[in-house]
């Protein structure tokens, strides 16, 4: 049985910066919490398109699985948690930036 | 140490001058990512989950003052103030950001230094034992073979797209410090009737199908080496799979061939190899000996000092026989409690500087076990030494104890990586932190990776230690009984995974059975797992999902 859809954000690394960002259209933020949600395997595979049209500004862009919270995206796995705050080991990354 | 001619000089800066360029034109548009993807790697330039990653080669661990100084100012002017000390004797820094990059390879090789050959699917930087030039067991110090190899394989046309990335470590003693077998290639020089040659491995390797490398030639004469390494890789350059990334390393070539077969082939390409290429010229060899002969060392007479317990107890650990009896070599652990194995701040890389300017004769080794070392300290050193560590924060006495701990980057950092490494190992070490608990566990190796990959070489952890991710969950997978040394041992896995929160009581449990278990403390670890098996370690594992069920 195919599973369920689940809403989807384009998400990349930077690339001047290497971090992380996320596609909010019609530009790109470094907050999850504003990236533009797909709702369905048709807005998921346009907005795939979309993302990449960045090639100047963007590396590898791939869409990832959100959980939306009152329609605000957040991680639904945990490799993407830690991609929203950095590492775990320093007080490094996007989790600095949030102070 | 070795110093670069005038043509490793102009190499290197050619090669700073066109990835500057290669950059450029990533910058503009005029290369696609897919296209610049391959030249940034082979510039040692990953992009890794949170930010770039540049690995920097340390030639066979063997650093300098200036070296180690220069570093700590990459690490200030370009990245966050530190550097990671990795599991092949490198250093890699965090946080670069792209344009930075050319800058911070032309620091490089204003000190001698550069990251060519650090990714791809290449001959990588060569290894060697830590305390090579130093320990009083070795035939000959396994830096000289190490420095022929590198400049041999640095940029040799023909194995620039090998079907993999290739490995190899040199050890000059019986005593494996390099993790011989578990290489590509593995050299342990020795001595048959006054000649020394070396005994070459194949075929070793970990990651996802670990492998112990298989003895092809019991001893080659060191004239031949060149042809004998041209042989081995000629043969695996065209019989190596390439259909398939996880199989195409030569450890899997071996398996699926057969050594007999493949030996068979590689002495046949060996005898072509003869004809065409010189053997490796003494005034050659002799020339790269002359960068690694000893310091002229001091010949104070050894004083019978008294030292305080803290002191005694780092040299009960993290002191290690010299070849001359009036010096030492000191390994200095970079896993103070809760610390992340193999960071170093680049304040502590300017005392490292400073003390091997002052009492190491400027040496400096990384060691596969990500600790730092001076290979030669006079023992009447010691003390300014130790009170210089100790007020960096380095003067842990841990080395070889549980919470001496190698563990790669993990997901805090690495793109490829299923779970997290440091945040267990840091764990570990605080659960671990008392020091008289840890020498009362005595010598034990734990070895953490975050992913499959293996490069925190859990396979050969008397504790191994695997996180992956389990339908979306952190999991990790515990081995029992590896061993990265001569006696060469794949870890046995001991069933069930452990959620992230349940490592640290597992280990604890397998501790509490070991010291229940061993006949007295001189039964290490690792010695008692041979003796007992796996059955009592793994009953002590899971008693409590046992006794829940």
């Amino acid at each position: 049985m195919a599973r369920p859809f689940a809403p989807k954000v384009a998400t990349a690394n930077h690339l001047l910066e290497g971090d992380v960002i996320y596609y909010s259209r019609p530009g790109w933020t470094r907050e999850l919490s504003e990236a533009t949600v797909a709702r369905s395997p048709e807005e998921a595979e346009a907005l795939l398109r979309e993302a990449s049209g960045f090639p100047l500004e963007t590396v590898g862009v791939v869409l990832t699985d959100v959980t939306l919270e009152n329609g605000v995206p957040t991680p639904a796995h945990f490799r993407e948690t830690f991609r929203t705050r950095g590492p775990s080991n320093y007080f490094h990354g996007k989790q600095a930036g949030h102070v | 140490m070795y110093s670069y001619t005038d043509f490793d000089e102009r190499f290197v800066r050619a090669r700073i001058d066109e990835f500057r360029g290669q950059v450029a034109r990533r910058l503009d548009g005029s290369l696609t990512e897919d296209e610049f993807k391959p030249l940034r790697l082979m510039n040692g330039l990953y992009l890794q989950l949170h930010a770039y990653m540049l690995r920097v080669a340390i030639p066979y661990g063997t650093l300098n003052a200036r070296q180690m100084r220069q570093l700590a100012y990459i690490a200030d002017r370009w990245d966050k103030g530190y550097g990671h000390f990795t599991t092949r004797q490198n250093i890699q820094f965090n946080w670069p950001k792209l344009h930075d990059v050319p800058a911070m390879l032309d620091a490089l090789a204003d000190v001698h230094m550069h990251a060519i050959q650090t990714s791809g699917n290449c001959i990588r930087n060569v290894t060697a034992g830590h305390f090579a030039g130093a320990t009083p067991d070795e035939v000959e110090d396994p830096r000289i073979t190490a420095e022929l190899i590198r400049q041999w394989s640095t940029d040799h046309p023909e194995f620039a797209y090998l079907p993999r990335k290739f490995k190899v470590a040199v050890t000059g003693s019986d005593k494996d410090r390099a993790v011989l077998r578990f290489h590509d290639i593995g050299l342990r020089l020795r001595k048959v009737a006054d000649e020394i040659g070396y005994e070459v491995v194949i075929g070793g390797g970990m990651g996802r199908t670990p492998m112990i490398g298989k003895t092809v030639r019991d001893f080659l004469p060191k004239k031949d080496l060149l042809a004998y390494l041209e042989a081995i890789l000629r043969t695996y350059n065209l019989s190596g799979r390439r259909d398939n990334k996880y199989k195409a390393r030569i450890k899997i070539l071996v398996h699926e061939t057969g050594l007999e077969e493949l030996k068979a082939r590689i002495d046949e390409n060996f005898a072509q190899q003869k004809r065409v290429l010189p053997d490796v010229a003494p005034d050659v060899v002799a020339r790269i000996a002359g960068d690694f002969l000893d310091p002229v060392f001091k010949t104070d007479p050894v004083q019978q000092l008294t030292f305080s317990p803290a002191l005694q107890a780092f040299i009960d650990t993290n002191v290690t026989p010299h070849k001359r009896a009036d010096h030492v070599s000191v390994t200095i652990s970079t896993k103070a409690t809760g610390a992340t194995p193999g960071d170093v701040t680049s304040g502590q890389l300017l005392v490292l500087g400073d003390l091997a300017e002052r009492f190491g004769y400027d040496e400096l080794r990384i060691s596969h076990e990500q600790n730092v070392i001076l290979p030669h300290v006079h023992r009447n050193d010691l003390p300014a030494v130790y009170e210089k560590l100790q007020l960096a924060g380095l003067a842990t006495a841990n080395v070889g104890l549980i919470s001496d701990i190698i563990a790669c980057p993990g997901m805090d950092y690495c793109a490829l990586a299923t779970a997290r490494s440091i945040p267990i190992a840091q764990q570990i070490g605080e659960t671990f932190a008392d020091l008289d608990a840890q020498h009362d566990i005595g010598p034990l190796k734990i070895k953490i990776s975050g992913c499959i990959n293996a490069c925190g070489h859990h396979h050969v952890g008397h504790i191994g230690i695997l996180g992956l991710d389990r339908a979306g969950v952190e999991s990790y997978q515990l081995t029992l009984g590896g061993d990265g040394t001569e006696e060469a041992t794949i870890g046995t896995r001991t069933g069930p995974g452990f959620a992230y929160d349940e490592v640290v009581p597992a280990v604890e449990r397998l501790i509490k059975a070991y010291l229940a278990l061993r006949h007295g403390p001189e039964e290490t670890f690792l010695a008692a797992y041979r003796r007992l098996g796996i059955a009592p370690f793994r009953a002590a594992l899971y008693e409590v999902r046992d006794a829940a069920a």
